[in-house]
C-alpha cells in the first residue's frame, strides 16, 4: 500500500489509484465489486463475519471491498480494517441502501467530512417505491455536493452508469463548522484524511501520528452530523403510504417468541435435516468412505508404500492409522469439508436474508443469563457444525469475557455434527428416556456452567444494540460465493492443524506414550464413571476426533460391554470432555495461554464430575 | 423513566444515554438525545425495538434500563 501506514498489505503500486468501496452491511456491495472487477468476493451482512478485504483491478483503478460498517471509527475489527482501507482511498464509491438513508447517510457524510472524493450509488431503487418512498435524488446530490447515481444492482440498473461516472468523484460539502477544527491538526496528521478521525478521538489514528488523544471533539461532531444527516432525509424523501409489507410482517414474527420460536425450530429442523442428515450421512458417505477411504487411501498407500514400510516410524507418520497423508486429508477432505460446506451455505442464507441479527435479539435474553448477548448465538448455533470453526467466530463477540465464556461452553456442551451423528444413533434405539437424561444432562451443563462464569468471572458483558436489516430474499449466487471463500477459509486454517494433530498423535502411539496414558486414566473409568476398563481407549481417541470416540462407544455397545445406562454416561462424559485436537488447538490459538489451559482443564474436571455424578446416582 | 418501560406502539424521546462508547455507537444508528422513536416491538424480558421509518434496531433489556427516555404518546 502506498501510504506509511501499512496495516492492510495488498499488491497495490506506490502509484496505484484505489478506489474504494464502502457502505453499510447487506447493501450490495459486492455485487458492485464484481461488476467492476470481475473476481470473486465475500459478501456479509451481519458484523462480525467479514473481515477480509477483497481486491481487483477496473482499468486502471485498483478497486478493494470493505466490510460493511456504519461509520468509520474502530469500535471492532471490521470497523478498524475499513477505516484504514478508507484513509489511503484516492476515491470512494459509496453504496447506499435508498431505503435506509437515515441510516446509511451518516457514513457517507462522515466520509465526506474526510474530504475524500466520492461518487454515490444509491442502490435498492426498486424497493423504494415497493415501501411507499419517494428520494429527490438530484435534490440529495446537490445537498451532498457528490454525485448520486439510482441504481438497482441485482437486476444490473444503473451499474453501467456507475462505471461511466466514476471520473466524476469528488470531494462534496462538509458539515458546518468543522473546517476550523479540522485545521487545527491538518499539520499534524501524516494522511489528510486522519485530521478528522484524530478530533473524533480514534486511539488509533491519534497513537500512530503521535498526538495525544485529547481533543474530544467526537459527540459533538457526531451530533451535528446526525442532525444534518436527518434533515437531508426530511428534505429529499417522501413518505407516499404505509409501506407494511409481507416481509416487514414476517420479520415481526420472527422477533416475536410467540411465532419467532417456532420459526427457530423449523429453521434448526430443516438444518439439522440438511446438514446433520443429507450432508452427515449420506453425502459424507460417499465422500469419507468411498472417495477418500477407498479410492484416495488405495491410491496413497499403493504410492507410499513403494517408499516406506508401513511399521516403519516413517510409515506411521506418513500413511499411519493417523497418518498425515491418511488420517489428516480423509478427516479433512472426506468428512469436514462437506460438513463445513453445509454449514456456510445455510450460515450464508440465514445471513443475506436478514434472519441472523432476528435469532440473535429473539435468544438475547436467554444468552444474557449466561454472560453473553444475542450475538452469541452465532458460534453455538455453528458449534453444531464444527466446533473448530464457531471457536473462530466466537472473534466477534463484544468482549474478552464474552469471548472466553463462549468458547468454554462450545468447547464444552456443544457436540459437534460428526460427534452428533453417532451419539443419535447410539442413543436412539435405547428409547425417549434415555433421550431425555442425556440431553437434560448435557443442556443443564451449559446452563450451569454459564450461569457460574458470569457469576464469577469480573466485569460485565456488553449489551445487545444492532441493526435489524429488512428481510430479504437472498441472491443464490453471493450465497454461493460466501460458501466458497468461507470453505476455502476455513480449510487454509484447519489444514496445518490437523497435519500437526496427526503428527503429535502418532509420536504418541509408536513411543507408547498413548498406552501409557491409557492405563493411567483406567482407575478413573472403572472407579468413577463405573464403566468397563475399555472405555478409557476410547475417551483417549476422543480428544484425536470427538466422533472417533463415540464411534468407539458404538463397537463397545455392540459387543454389549454397555448396559443403557452406562452407555448414556460414557456419551454425556465424551461430549462435554475437551473438545478434539483440532479445537483445542484453535482455542489456544484464539484464547491467552492461560486461558486455554483453564478452557481444557475445566472442561475435563466438569465431563468427568457430571458423569461420575451421573453415575453414583444411576448406577 | 428508562426506555425498559416504554411500551409497544408508544412514541419515545431519548433523554439521556449514559455510557459514552454505547452512545457514539447508538447515534450512528439514529439514536440519540432529542430523537423521538417508535416502540415498534419489546419481548418478553428482552430486546426492545425502536423504530426510526423503515429503520429498526434491537436494544438489549440491560441497555434498555439504562437509557432514559420521555413518553410523547
Amino acid at each position: 500500500m502506498s501510504s506509511c501506514h501499512n496495516i492492510i498489505s495488498l499488491d497495490i503500486p506506490y502509484d496505484g489509484k484505489k478506489l474504494v468501496l464502502v457502505g453499510n452491511p447487506n447493501v450490495g456491495k459486492s455485487v458492485f465489486f464484481n461488476a467492476l472487477t470481475g473476481i470473486y468476493v465475500d459478501v456479509s451482512n451481519f458484523p462480525g463475519t467479514t473481515v477480509d478485504i477483497s481486491s481487483g483491478k477496473y482499468n486502471d483503478l485498483y478497486v478493494m471491498d470493505t466490510p460493511g460498517v456504519y461509520g468509520v471509527s474502530s469500535f471492532n475489527d471490521e470497523e478498524r480494517v475499513a477505516r484504514d482501507v478508507i484513509l489511503n482511498a484516492d476515491m470512494i464509491l459509496n453504496v447506499v441502501d435508498a431505503v435506509h438513508l437515515e441510516r446509511d447517510l451518516f457514513l457517507t457524510q462522515q466520509i465526506i467530512d474526510m474530504g475524500i472524493p466520492m461518487i454515490i450509488a444509491l442502490n435498492m431503487m426498486d424497493e423504494v417505491e415497493r415501501n411507499g418512498l419517494s428520494i429527490d435524488v438530484d435534490k440529495l446530490s446537490k445537498e451532498l455536493g457528490v454525485p448520486v447515481i439510482p441504481t438497482t444492482a441485482t437486476k444490473k440498473q444503473g451499474i453501467h452508469i456507475i462505471k461511466t461516472s466514476l471520473h466524476k468523484a469528488c470531494t462534496g460539502n462538509k458539515i458546518k463548522g468543522i473546517d476550523n477544527l479540522l485545521d487545527e491538526v491538518i499539520d499534524k496528521v501524516s494522511v489528510k484524511s486522519e485530521a478528522l478521525l484524530v478530533l473524533e478521538e480514534d486511539e488509533n489514528v491519534c497513537s500512530r501520528n503521535n498526538l495525544e488523544n485529547k481533543y474530544n471533539y467526537r459527540e459533538h461532531i457526531y451530533k451535528i452530523r446526525r442532525e444534518r444527516v436527518d434533515n437531508l432525509v426530511k428534505d429529499t424523501v417522501s413518505e407516499t403510504n404505509e409501506g407494511a409489507s409481507f416481509r416487514t410482517k414476517l420479520g415481526r414474527y420472527m422477533l416475536r417468541p410467540l411465532t419467532g420460536i417456532p420459526i427457530l425450530c423449523l429453521s434448526l429442523y430443516i438444518t439439522y435435516q440438511l446438514i446433520g442428515v443429507f450432508v452427515a450421512q449420506t453425502i459424507v458417505g460417499i465422500t469419507e468412505e468411498v472417495i477418500m477411504g477407498e479410492y484416495y487411501y488405495n491410491f496413497i498407500m499403493n504410492l507410499m508404500g513403494n517408499f516406506v514400510s508401513e511399521t516403519s516410524f516413517m510409515g506411521l507418520l506418513l500413511i499411519g492409522e493417523f497418518g498425515i497423508l491418511t488420517m489428516a486429508p480423509i478427516y479433512l477432505l472426506g468428512l469436514l469439508l462437506p460438513l463445513v460446506v453445509g454449514f456456510y451455505f445455510i450460515l450464508s442464507i440465514m445471513e443475506d436474508s436478514g434472519y441472523l441479527p432476528r435469532i440473535a435479539a429473539l435468544t438475547d435474553r436467554v444468552l444474557t443469563s449466561l454472560g453473553l448477548n444475542g450475538r452469541a448465538i452465532i458460534p453455538m448455533i455453528l458449534g453444531f457444525g464444527c466446533v473448530t470453526m464457531a471457536t473462530i467466530t466466537t472473534r466477534l463477540l463484544g468482549s474478552k469475557r464474552e469471548r472466553f465464556i463462549a468458547t468454554m461452553l462450545l468447547g464444552l456442551a456443544i457436540p459437534c455434527s460428526a460427534q452428533l451423528g453417532v451419539i443419535v444413533g447410539l442413543i436412539a434405539p435405547l428409547g425417549g428416556k434415555m433421550v431425555m437424561l442425556y440431553s437434560m444432562t448435557i443442556l443443564g451443563v451449559f446452563v450451569i456452567t454459564g450461569t457460574i462464569l458470569n457469576k464469577i468471572m469480573p466485569g460485565e458483558s456488553t449489551d445487545l444494540l444492532i441493526d435489524l436489516p429488512p428481510i430479504r430474499f437472498p441472491i443464490l449466487q453471493n450465497v454461493l460465493r460466501k460458501t466458497y471463500i468461507k470453505s476455502k477459509q476455513f480449510l487454509l486454517e484447519a489444514g496445518p492443524l490437523f497435519v500437526l494433530g496427526a503428527i503429535i498423535i502418532t509420536v504418541l502411539q509408536y513411543t507408547g506414550a498413548l498406552e501409557v496414558i491409557t492405563n493411567s486414566v483406567a482407575p478413573i473409568t472403572e472407579g468413577v464413571l463405573k464403566l468397563p476398563k475399555e472405555t478409557a481407549q476410547t475417551f483417549i481417541m476422543g480428544i484425536i476426533r470427538r466422533d472417533f470416540g463415540a464411534a468407539g462407544l458404538n463397537t463397545l455397545s455392540e459387543a454389549g460391554l454397555l448396559t443403557p445406562l452406562q452407555t448414556v454416561i460414557s456419551l454425556v462424559t465424551i461430549t462435554l470432555f475437551v473438545p478434539c485436537i483440532a479445537a483445542i488447538m484453535v482455542v489456544f490459538k484464539e484464547r491467552s495461554m492461560s486461558e486455554s489451559a483453564l478452557i481444557w482443564i475445566g472442561s475435563f474436571v466438569i465431563s468427568f464430575l457430571t458423569g461420575g455424578l451421573l453415575a453414583q446416582i444411576m448406577l | 423513566m428508562n426506555l425498559d418501560y416504554a411500551n409497544k406502539g408508544q412514541i419515545v424521546e431519548i433523554i439521556n444515554i449514559p455510557d459514552a462508547s454505547i452512545r457514539a455507537q447508538a447515534i450512528r444508528l439514529g439514536i440519540y438525545k432529542g430523537v423521538k422513536l417508535l416502540c415498534s416491538e419489546k419481548l418478553p424480558a428482552g430486546p426492545v425495538i425502536l423504530q426510526n421509518r423503515m429503520q429498526e434496531i434491537a436494544i438489549g433489556r440491560n441497555l434498555a434500563k439504562k437509557i432514559s427516555i420521555k413518553t410523547i404518546v
